[in-house]
């Protein structure tokens, strides 16, 4: 359908209010919230995600179509029924406590959100028995740690440990990232996974989640 | 010698290739046309926003010795265990772009416009490393105005956190230079507010100095290459602060002596 091949031309252009536009006009005449989803949406977003990897376009580029993507999800996800409404998963996300750097914290965030997942974000100096009771509260299938700086890195084992006191290891996945982590400190703290960039981290959280 | 400087982001304005490095973008990749335009936009609100600043104090090498031990958890041995010995200045510096960049950064992301609010960030980092290359070249300028090291000398910072100086390191540094009167202060995960700051060590000596080969185990983990070769060269006499002293251009710093 002409209109869902729009939607999703325009979502790899970053073309927010566009999507949005298009959305509600495919709805209008007759397509369901679901063809608009998977046929437009997704379907748009997949593409992007194969550009992003051969590098034919950047991060800034699928950073806008994620907030494309959130744009026409806003639009159909009112009139998703069921299992189609549901998303992928929560996940809670934050910098750890004493380090100020959110950039690549929300970059994870904004590429969750556009990839399905419901995303709780704590934001920064965030103490680690608020990632906790923050999974708990919300029910987050993974928590997710950020860190920029090499004195702030041992919050996130406090975060590892608290999750295993309180009998929520293996329920609760960990995934650690920043530019000091590496995927041995996280293997050292007992974290889950590790996420080398934003998107490598958004393709950990699908397989956490996939292994709950 | 101490110098408090306001600087001119036009000096430390971003290389658009190294700020395309730090958003992903290799020298070997053109950006898309979307992100040369959000570069574009960021450099504007970047000139917008910036307030640089910086604070640089010499130092005996053997206090700075003492700074540079920190709290014991520097790499041993590491780059500056080979330079310290052969620099024949060193100087202590801080340099920021100023709180309201931060806050530009934050309120783009708080709106949803990541994108631009991500390239603001990559390009206010960029800028940030260049003032340290400003302060490098400033000093040494000075230095070889006064007669005290020969004109062929070259500068090059050197900061916690790299080349095996580890970050702990800022807590002794901050303490000895004290620069708040750039705006710049440090949490107890030694971490600068603003974020957009630079802070360090800047050596002056022969060129040779500098060109370290990366055999030190900090070097397997790094992946800039080219620390080697970005030794700054003095700027012309009269650029930097020492003429402030008596001449109408006060409005680059107000130096004081230490």
């Amino acid at each position: 359908m002409e209109i869902l091949r729009e939607i999703a031309e325009s979502l790899g252009r970053g073309e927010d209010r566009r999507v949005a536009e298009l959305a509600r006009a495919a709805l209008a005449v007759g397509t369901t919230p679901k063809e608009v989803l998977d046929r437009g949406l997704i379907l748009g977003m997949a593409d992007v995600g194969e550009r992003f990897r051969r590098h034919e376009i950047f991060l800034p580029d699928v950073l806008l179509a994620a907030k494309a993507m959130t744009a026409g999800v806003e639009v159909v996800k009112p009139l998703l029924a069921g299992e189609a409404a549901r998303a992928r998963g929560t996940v809670v996300i934050g910098t750890i406590q004493g380090d100020l750097h959110d950039i690549g914290k929300n970059l994870v965030g904004i590429m969750l959100k556009g990839a399905g997942f419901d995303v709780i974000d704590l934001g920064n100096d965030v103490a680690p028995e608020r990632f906790v009771e923050a999974a708990e509260r919300e029910g987050a299938g993974v928590v997710g740690m950020s860190a920029l700086l090499t004195t702030t890195m041992p919050g996130m084992a406090k975060v590892v440990d608290l999750l295993g006191r309180r009998g929520l290891a293996g329920k609760v996945r960990t995934i650690v990232g920043g530019a000091p982590v590496s995927a041995e400190f996280a293997r050292e703290i007992g974290a889950d996974a590790h996420g080398y960039d934003a998107a490598n981290a958004v393709e950990r959280v699908a397989e956490l989640v996939g292994a709950v | 010698m101490r110098a408090v400087l306001r600087l001119d982001l036009a000096e430390a304005e971003p290389d658009p290739r190294a700020v395309l490095e730090r958003l992903g973008i290799g020298r070997d990749r053109e950006p898309t046309a979307t992100v040369s335009g959000l570069l574009s936009k960021a450099v504007d609100l970047l000139r917008r926003h910036a307030q640089p600043a910086g604070v640089v104090e010499q130092i005996a090498r053997q206090e700075f010795e003492a700074v540079y031990a920190g709290e014991g958890k520097n790499l041993s041995p590491a780059p500056l265990d080979a330079v310290l010995p052969r620099a024949d200045r060193l100087a202590l510096f801080a340099a920021t772009l100023g709180e309201d960049v931060s806050l530009e950064i934050a309120a783009l992301f708080g709106t949803d416009d990541f994108a631009l609010g991500y390239v603001l960030d990559a390009a206010a980092s960029s800028a940030a490393e260049g003032l340290s290359r400003i302060l490098a070249r400033r000093y040494l300028s000075a230095l070889i105005a006064r007669g005290e090291v020969p004109a062929d000398r070259r500068a090059l910072d050197y900061s916690p956190g790299y080349c095996g100086w580890d970050l702990t390191g800022q807590r002794r540094l901050f303490a000895r230079l004290v620069p708040g009167e750039a705006g710049i202060v440090l949490n107890e995960s030694c971490l600068m507010r603003p974020l957009k700051s630079v802070s360090g060590v800047i050596a002056v000596g022969p060129e040779g100095i500098h060109r370290l080969e990366p055999v030190y185990a900090c070097c397997a983990t790094c992946g800039e290459r080219s620390c080697r070769d970005r030794a700054a060269a003095a700027v012309a006499p009269g650029e930097d602060w020492e003429d402030e002293h008596g001449n109408p251009s006060g409005d680059r710093g107000e130096p004081r002596k230490g």
